[in-house]
């Protein structure tokens, strides 16, 4: 069968394009080589919304930041993502550093941010009492916000798959060939063929445009650890607090996150292995230790967990973006680091407009613009609560009681559009097993139930890749 | 809206020991709620002997132990839900729980008595530098994998943590057919029973590795392996002595955390030190009618403790039912060189019966030195111990006599004292 | 023939764990001191001459309310059997309902001791 367009790659870029490009009259597919959406850089990021004071003016980065900035409250609104606007804070230690504030300030405001201010020492103690002492000055960004990366992955992807978009996952792309009417894309499944791709395949982006254009790119991938804090912790501060950036990037930032937990981090580390999502001893260090200059205290024995992300940078340093001048047809999303997260419902738009006026596409006047129904039963009243019991019962058997998911929202997760059949799936559509005690009590219910709503064999079911199972015999298997 | 005199939160040992005593003494309106699908907690998964010295005078496994008090239990009618979860406690005593049949369920108690248990510390909270790959589990989950849903872990095991906890599964698991590698331990002492360390290791020639901790995971799938390092004085690794132990799993039993999410939102006020609500002698919490006892208190090393706190905290519940708690003064029991904490954490004179009981953890391991109390600058108490070590809880015993001769004391102090 | 000379032994019968000296001599007389009941001189004996354990496992349950039902030996078995005692137990499936009690083995490796359950499973 041949494709109108391909995309390759479902992390956050990915499964927004193709959420966009189903808008129109298409026949589209994404590939992507793991075993669900959202398993490679997608997963391990900070979850801000830069409102988009740090770009470089005339940049990609900057245009696209602001824009999907602008967009996010509303997009995630309706498409049932987590989402907060809770400000930006860049803090300086130094009156010698205000100057650097300002020149923030200006670069945003360039760049079309609204409500940027400087702060003085009062209000920023009145706004967030566990800064740290030695602050002196901060530019404050009100349009900043924290997103939950996850569902602003898996979200898209949904809605992609209700609107007829297949995908093809745990599918690995081994060449790419360009013919004189179509494109073959080789994968260990088989040949696809399609009229247009799109490359949004993160950290091996490089590889798959380098086999198709004479514009050789590499992606670079640089490792960013982190610390996730326990819920008690969520509100030790309100806003995102950055310190000033470096060549290096934005540096480590404090931050509560979209579902309530406090994160600190990411470093940057340069790095050779694409694969290299190792968190180390020294990261972590300098993680907690730089956080510590941002607040007064980190509050060390409330870390639940821990991780690493790579992004995917470009020598460049800015978005690669659209049709490759030397093949038609082909479309990057490259380069996609920071703020990628929020520029993706933006590059989005535009690439899917793109793509769809190359192939003279019509709308989709079927389109349907609304997830499959998703219930967080955690954050209903009670009332909401009983109606919701009223309905399905199994809304009252709760499975993970650190984060309080029941039973009817796990099996949902497995059954709706593009659904979980990894205890990694079920953790980012549900939440479950990504609290306090991290799975401890809740991952044996999961994995039942996981192994009879797929009919698999318990042994089978995994953590993420195939290989990753939990299991390795009944009773006495081994003796 | 239901209407009960005594909601007990947990079936567990605590719970159970906590509805028998309320029976006994004249409190029948009572009732348990219960996550998991059966009474008995921890107890079911806890299928080795050991239990029930102190209280039966027999050695007896975790579920026989369970079914002395289910047994009664169910002969006594006494009411009980199970795979229920409760979602909220107000400072008011409204419960609110739900379950698959009955949906929201809102109880309002004349008293609470929390008996939650603890969770255990997971990987992530120690930081151990590598990917994430399955095959890591807290010993307590993977216990319940193995006795509870007959499933097996892994093959080749690796475990971290000497407690009594690491050490039983190390039995367990060998005597399942995996081969327990190795099991490390960052002290340079074991805290679990020396019965433990025969039986589970000495017998299967299983190497223990004191001073030692685990300073990598390897394998981004599944694990593979584990870098192992010597650690000095002040627990950190000491460089080139690592050595890589491969291995498909790895066990952690690192730490029991008192389960207090429910009383943080009822207000509870929580002793940073143990994870558990501060109580006063009656075991109650600092919010009038909630009572703690058992593992969501502080972790206990003997069941048969828990079982007796627990009776203590119902029938303290009962007093409070019938108005007849006097609430005159407060003593702070203090903490101080040495001692890790206490429990309780003040007195109230006028509860206290023939004698007061005082538990207490150490902060390190002391040998030949003395366990001191003080009732504000009098030392009143002044007992040599061989040996004492942060693994096993301490008791001292005040009769109520000192209360007597000292009725304006503000503070009764313990302490470690050399000489 | 137990080999003459000292050994250290930590009796397992209660949670004090005691250590005792064990001193076995030429005449096969053994002496043992650093007990603190007559169970740990017992035991210390026993250890030296013939070490016995009791074994705790699982085994599946159908149709029961759990899925699996814990059980002992009902004494202390050699500990040279234990290996061959779960093999013992190996593919066993028991039935529910099951009391506390219930022998799931009779004489399991000719030892004279019994598998029996440790915990009640009701029916489903």
């Amino acid at each position: 069968m041949m494709y109108d367009t391909i995309i390759i790659g479902a992390g956050v870029i990915g499964t927004n394009i193709a959420s966009e490009l189903a808008k129109y009259n298409l026949k589209i597919a994404v590939i992507e080589k793991n075993t669900d959406v959202c398993e490679e850089t997608s997963k391990a990021n900070s979850g801000i919304v830069h409102s988009g004071y740090d770009a470089l003016p005339g940049t990609l980065k900057a245009k696209y930041n602001v824009l999907g900035s602008k967009m996010m409250a509303d997009f995630c609104r309706r498409l049932a993502i987590p989402f907060r606007q809770n400000g930006s804070l860049i803090i300086a230690f130094d009156h010698k550093d205000l100057s650097k504030l300002e020149a923030l300030k200006a670069q945003g405001i360039k760049n079309g941010v609204k409500g940027l201010r400087i702060l003085d020492k009062e209000e920023i103690f009145r706004m967030e009492p566990e800064m740290n002492k030695n602050v002196v000055c901060a530019l404050f960004a009100p349009t900043g916000g924290i997103v939950d990366p996850f569902q602003l992955t898996i979200g898209p992807a949904e809605l992609a798959v209700q609107n007829g978009v297949d995908f093809f996952l745990k599918t690995t792309v081994t060449n790419l060939k360009k013919t004189n009417h179509c494109f073959q894309v080789e994968t260990n499944i088989g040949i696809f063929q399609a009229k247009t791709i799109i490359n949004a395949s993160g950290l091996f982006s490089d590889d798959i445009n380098n086999w198709v254009s004479s514009h050789k790119r590499t992606i670079t991938p640089r490792k960013g650890e982190y610390c996730l804090f326990d819920k008690q912790m969520g509100s030790l501060v309100n806003s995102t607090i950055f310190q000033l950036p470096t060549v290096n990037g934005k540096g480590v930032l404090v931050t509560p996150t979209a579902e309530g937990n406090l994160l600190i981090g990411p470093n940057s580390l340069e790095d050779y292995d694409k694969e290299d999502t190792m968190t180390s001893l020294e990261g972590i260090k300098y993680v907690i230790e730089t956080a510590r200059k941002s607040i007064n205290k980190v509050p060390t024995s409330f870390i639940i967990t821990g991780f690493a992300g790579l992004r995917a940078s470009e020598d460049e340093s800015d978005f690669v973006l659209g049709e490759a001048e030397d093949v038609p047809g082909f479309f990057n999303a490259l380069g996609i680091d920071s703020p990628g997260l929020t520029a993706a419902p933006a590059i989005a738009k535009d690439m899917a407009k793109w793509v769809a006026t190359l192939l003279n596409a019509s709308k989709n006047a079927d389109y349907i613009s609304e997830r499959k129904r998703l219930v967080r039963f955690e954050a209903e009243s009670l009332e909401q609560k009983q109606r919701l019991f009223q309905e399905n019962h199994e809304f009252g058997r709760v499975v993970c009681r650190c984060e309080l998911v029941t039973l009817a929202e796990i099996k949902d997760a497995i059954h709706r559009p593009l659904g979980a059949t990894t205890i990694d799936g079920i953790k980012r559509r549900t939440r479950a097993g990504s609290g306090r005690c991290q799975g401890g009590f809740c991952s044996p219910r999961v994995l039942e139930i996981l192994s009879q709503e797929l009919h698999k064999d318990i042994r089978e079911i995994a953590k993420f890749s195939e290989k990753s199972t939990f299991l390795v015999g009944l009773d006495k298997d081994l003796l | 809206m239901i209407y009960k005199d005594i909601v007990i939160i947990g079936a567990g040992p605590a719970g159970l020991a906590a509805a028998l005593s309320a029976y006994e003494n004249g409190v029948t309106d009572i009732l348990i709620l219960e996550r998991e699908n059966f009474l008995g907690g921890i107890l079911n998964q806890c299928i080795h002997n050991g239990f029930g010295l102190h209280t039966f005078k027999e050695e007896l496994t975790g579920p026989e132990y369970a079914s002395r008090y289910i047994h009664k239990i169910e002969e006594l009618n006494i009411e009980y839900r199970l795979n229920t979860m409760v979602i909220d406690i107000s400072n008011t005593k409204q419960v609110i729980a739900i379950n698959e049949t009955d949906g929201v369920i809102t109880i309002q108690a004349k008293a609470i008595i929390l008996a939650m248990g603890c969770r255990e510390r997971p990987r992530g909270a120690l930081n151990i530098p590598g990917f994430r790959p399955s095959g890591i589990f807290s010993a307590g989950t993977a216990q319940k994998y193995v006795n509870i849903n007959g499933y097996l872990p892994g093959r080749n095991i690796v475990i971290l943590g000497s407690g009594d906890i690491g050490l039983i599964m190390a039995r367990r698991l060998t005597l399942e057919g995996s081969n327990v590698k190795i099991v490390c331990e960052i002290m340079p002492y074991s805290s679990g029973l020396k019965r433990n360390i025969v039986q589970c290791l000495d017998d299967y020639q299983i190497p223990l590795r004191l001073s030692h901790t685990i300073t990598r995971i390897h394998g981004k799938e599944r694990i593979e392996g584990v870098t192992v390092a010597k650690v000095d004085a002040s627990m950190q690794p000491i460089s080139g002595t690592e050595e890589y132990v491969s291995c498909d799993t790895l066990l952690l039993s690192v730490g029991l955390i008192p389960e207090n999410e429910l009383s943080r939102k009822a207000g509870v006020v929580i002793n940073p030190t143990t994870q558990g609500p501060f109580v006063s002698n009656s075991l109650e919490t600092t919010i009038p009618g909630i009572f703690a006892c058992g593992n969501v208190l502080h972790v206990h090393d003997l069941v048969d403790f828990v079982s007796e706190e627990a009776a203590l905290a119902a029938k303290c519940a009962i007093k409070h039912i019938h108005g007849i708690q006097k609430h005159e003064k407060l003593i702070s029991v203090i903490a101080r060189a040495g001692i890790r904490y206490t429990v309780p954490s003040s007195i109230d004179p006028c509860e206290v019966d023939k004698m007061q009981l005082i538990r207490f953890r150490v902060s390190d391991v002391y040998e030949n030195q003395y366990i001191s109390v003080y009732f504000d600058f009098e030392r009143v108490y002044h007992k040599l111990k061989r040996i004492l070590t942060p693994g096993e809880m301490e008791q001292v015993i005040l009769p109520k006599g000192w209360f007597d001769k000292f009725p304006t004391v503000k503070n009764i102090s313990l302490e470690v004292e050399r000489k | 023939m137990t080999e003459v000379g000292k050994r250290q032994v930590t009796c397992i019968n209660c949670p004090l764990g005691c250590t005792l000296e064990v001193e076995i001599h030429n005449d096969e007389s053994i002496i043992v001191t650093g007990f603190q009941c007559s169970r740990g001189e017992d035991y210390a004996k026993k250890e030296v001459l013939n070490p016995t354990r009791t074994i705790t496992t699982t085994v599946p349950v159908l149709n029961g309310d759990v899925q699996m039902v814990s059980v002992k030996t009902s004494s202390d078995i050699p500990k040279k059997s234990i290996k061959a005692c779960m093999l013992a137990l190996k593919g066993i499936v028991v039935e529910a309902p099951i009391n506390i009690g219930d022998i799931i083995i009779k004489n399991v490796c000719n030892t004279e001791v019994d598998i029996v359950a440790t915990k009640e499973v009701k029916k489903k």
